[in-house]
């Protein structure tokens, strides 16, 4: 399990949160389940009732599984009187070899994942795209969010969100802003040569001074990343709908090159902010979706 | 017709550094190295003419210059150009004719070649572009790690154990090294997983040629005690180690352009 | 059964590498995990169709640095250990360099 460093800025800063959709009340008599994400940086629990999302926590993953596994279910309780004895049934997933002490069964986080988005985006969903802060992840499925392909990158920082961190540090331009900096170029410059995070910033350094402007130099590394990933994709296969998740869902320079690339629109984000559903809850919904089918299926 | 001396140079281009070493009749007498800089080109000028000076050698009087390395489009005017793993397969043999594997590990890249007895290259194996299989890990990971690089090599040697390390990204690695450290697992043991997971991977490269000894192991990391090391223990071999082996490409470079100059005269 | 097939291993400069597992085709009798000469493969248990069923993966510690491990299986032979030893043609290699 990786430590977060203290202090340590991660990427597309986000805020620990909880919120619960409904204020009605739940009955013991309800099928109450759940799911808990613990991810290398998030953690992330969904609470469901008979099949509809109820609450939701968004926490910091801490050195320890099992308290990040506790203090996101724990967030995801608060305040709606439910005790974990009232869970019918728990699903637990996640990065790496997560226990997830609360749980009944452990599920693997690319099963959780395919069947949170087919929930959030709907079931023409055929194409997952995650990009999280330490790998990239290329997701088909089928129209009930059942996987049936699925590929794992190599432990590279190039097109991570850490990779863009050390990116923006380098040219000195503020994290959020970087996707839309890199589309302030009247041409698409070439890509920048080599993937390797370390290589490239030394190739970048190369063209500051040759008198390249930043937003040049960003979007050159950035195209580099996009065509990468594509890469990825394409040996997955590219079916519609296609959904972006991730931090690097909010990185408008890395979405607008891949749809460029590969001539498909992604499906737009949901309004999580106005009453839908966060994708960064996409595993943890898939796992409290998986835990109610198990639950049925037991009985 | 009067038989001159005959003098070559080879020039090594490499990424952090340029090398230069000059032969008279076959014999080394002088070698130079400047770091690459801005303008490589220019140091590399600079290089060749004081390594010409501290030899007392007029540059006129250079019969042939051959460029080897990563920049050589960048190499001052030179006569002809070697591969970077023929020239490390020529001088590899030249300093320890027993050479049948070389591993080179420089800044940026990392290479085996397997040769034969007359220092011919037959098969080599580079590394893939990726930071954490060359010199450039061992330096970003003793900055995380905040000890000088020439201090790695001797602080890993007091390490009984290496600390649990996993990462095989520079990137990735340099926040591995702060949790370590935040850890409390001592600098020693730190430094000793970084050595031991470059070996891990260097080796794994070399194996795909089939290793035949005596392996032979050159460029700038050969000269880190820590490295060294801990690849003797991932092939379960000695490797050798000549003197100055950052200076093997250059020296290569500069064997061959003996040989094609006294080729040229004849 | 539908397939699960499952890809771990990376693309970059060089080309791209991937241990594929067609975790339809796989009967979990791990002869390719003991014929790996790198110990780089185990079983892992997957949820299909809420069964289980125990398949060959890559594992956890090797799955992020598949670059190095494979190495030594990687070049253009067209049959690793792990291919030879599977008796279901549920295990391929793929390197397509670049």
């Amino acid at each position: 399990m990786k430590v977060v460093q203290e202090g340590k800025k991660e990427y597309w800063r986000w805020q620990e949160y909880q919120k619960i959709l409904s204020s009605k009340n739940w009955e013991k008599s309800d099928i109450i389940t759940a799911g808990v994400d613990v991810g290398s940086v998030g953690s992330k629990a969904v609470v469901m009732i008979n099949g509809e999302v109820y609450s939701w926590s968004v926490t910091r993953t801490g050195s320890n599984s099992p308290d990040s596994a506790k203090k996101a279910i724990g967030w995801a309780m608060e305040g709606t009187g439910l005790e974990l004895d009232d869970f019918k049934y728990i699903v637990g997933t996640g990065y790496g070899r997560v226990n997830v002490p609360m749980a009944n069964k452990a599920v693997t986080e690319i099963a959780c994942h395919a069947k949170g988005a087919n929930h959030i985006w709907g079931p023409t969903v055929r194409t997952i795209l995650d990009v999280g802060g330490q790998d990239i992840k290329a997701i088909r499925c089928d129209q009930t969010g059942r996987v049936t392909s699925f590929l794992m990158n190599d432990k590279c920082a190039a097109g991570t969100g850490r990779g863009m961190e050390v990116f923006a540090d380098l040219l000195q331009i503020p994290i959020e802003d970087i996707g839309e900096v890199s589309l302030r170029v009247d041409e698409e410059p070439e890509p920048v040569s080599c993937t390797c995070v370390a290589f490239a910033k030394t190739e970048a350094m190369g063209l500051l001074r040759k008198g390249w402007s930043k937003e040049k130099v960003l979007a050159a590394y950035t195209r580099a990343m996009a065509i990468r990933m594509c890469a990825l994709l394409k040996r997955v296969g590219i079916e519609k709908d296609f959904v972006i998740t991730g931090g690097q869902s909010k990185n408008i320079g890395v979405v607008t090159r891949i749809e460029k690339i590969l001539g498909i629109k992604r499906l737009p984000m949901p309004n999580w902010r106005g009453g839908g559903l966060d994708p960064m809850i996409a595993g943890a919904l898939g796992a409290a979706i998986i835990a109610k089918a198990l639950h049925e299926r037991s009985k | 017709m009067t038989v001159s001396t005959l003098i070559t140079a080879g020039i090594d281009m490499g990424t952090q550094s340029v090398k230069v070493v000059i032969l008279k009749e076959g014999k080394i007498i002088s070698r130079n190295q400047a770091f690459s800089g801005f303008n490589p080109k220019e140091t590399a000028e600079k290089a060749l003419t004081d390594a010409l000076e501290n030899a007392n050698v007029p540059r006129t009087t250079i019969n042939h210059i051959t460029a080897t390395g990563s920049g050589v489009e960048m190499a001052p005017n030179s006569d002809s150009t070697i591969s970077m793993m023929g020239a490390d397969a020529k001088a590899g043999v030249y300093l320890i004719p027993s050479a049948r594997t070389i591993i080179d590990v420089g800044a940026e890249e990392a290479r085996g070649v397997k040769c034969d007895s007359k220092g011919r290259m037959l098969n080599f194996v580079v590394n893939e572009r990726c930071a954490a299989g060359a010199g450039a890990f061992i330096e970003a990971m003793a900055r995380a790690l905040e000890v000088e690089l020439d201090e790695m090599g001797p602080l890993s040697l007091k390490a009984e154990r290496a600390s649990p390390i996993n990462a095989s990204c520079v990137i990735f690695g340099e926040s591995d090294v702060v949790s370590l450290i935040h850890r409390q697992e001592s600098k020693p043991e730190i430094a000793r997983a970084i050595f031991d997971a470059m070996a891990d991977r260097v080796s794994s490269m070399v194996h795909r040629l089939g290793i035949s000894p005596d392996v032979v192991l050159i460029g700038g990391v050969a000269k880190d005690v820590g490295f060294v090391a801990s690849l003797n223990r991932t092939l379960g071999l000695e490797v050798l180690v000549p003197e100055n082996p950052e200076y093997t490409g250059a020296l290569g470079a500069a064997l061959v352009a003996n040989k094609r100059a006294g080729d040229t005269k004849n | 059964m539908k397939q699960i097939i499952t890809h771990y291993g990376y693309s970059d400069a060089s080309g791209e590498y991937y241990v594929v597992i067609d975790t339809a085709k796989c009967d979990g009798c791990a002869e390719c995990i003991r014929q790996c000469p790198k110990a780089a493969l185990e079983l892992v248990t997957l949820l299909v169709d809420l069964e289980d069923k125990v398949v060959a993966a890559v594992s956890e510690d090797h799955r992020k640095k598949i670059k190095y491990t494979c190495s030594l299986c990687k070049p253009e032979k067209n049959q690793t250990p792990c291919m030879t030893a599977c008796s279901q043609k549920a295990i391929r290699c793929v390197w397509n360099p670049i």
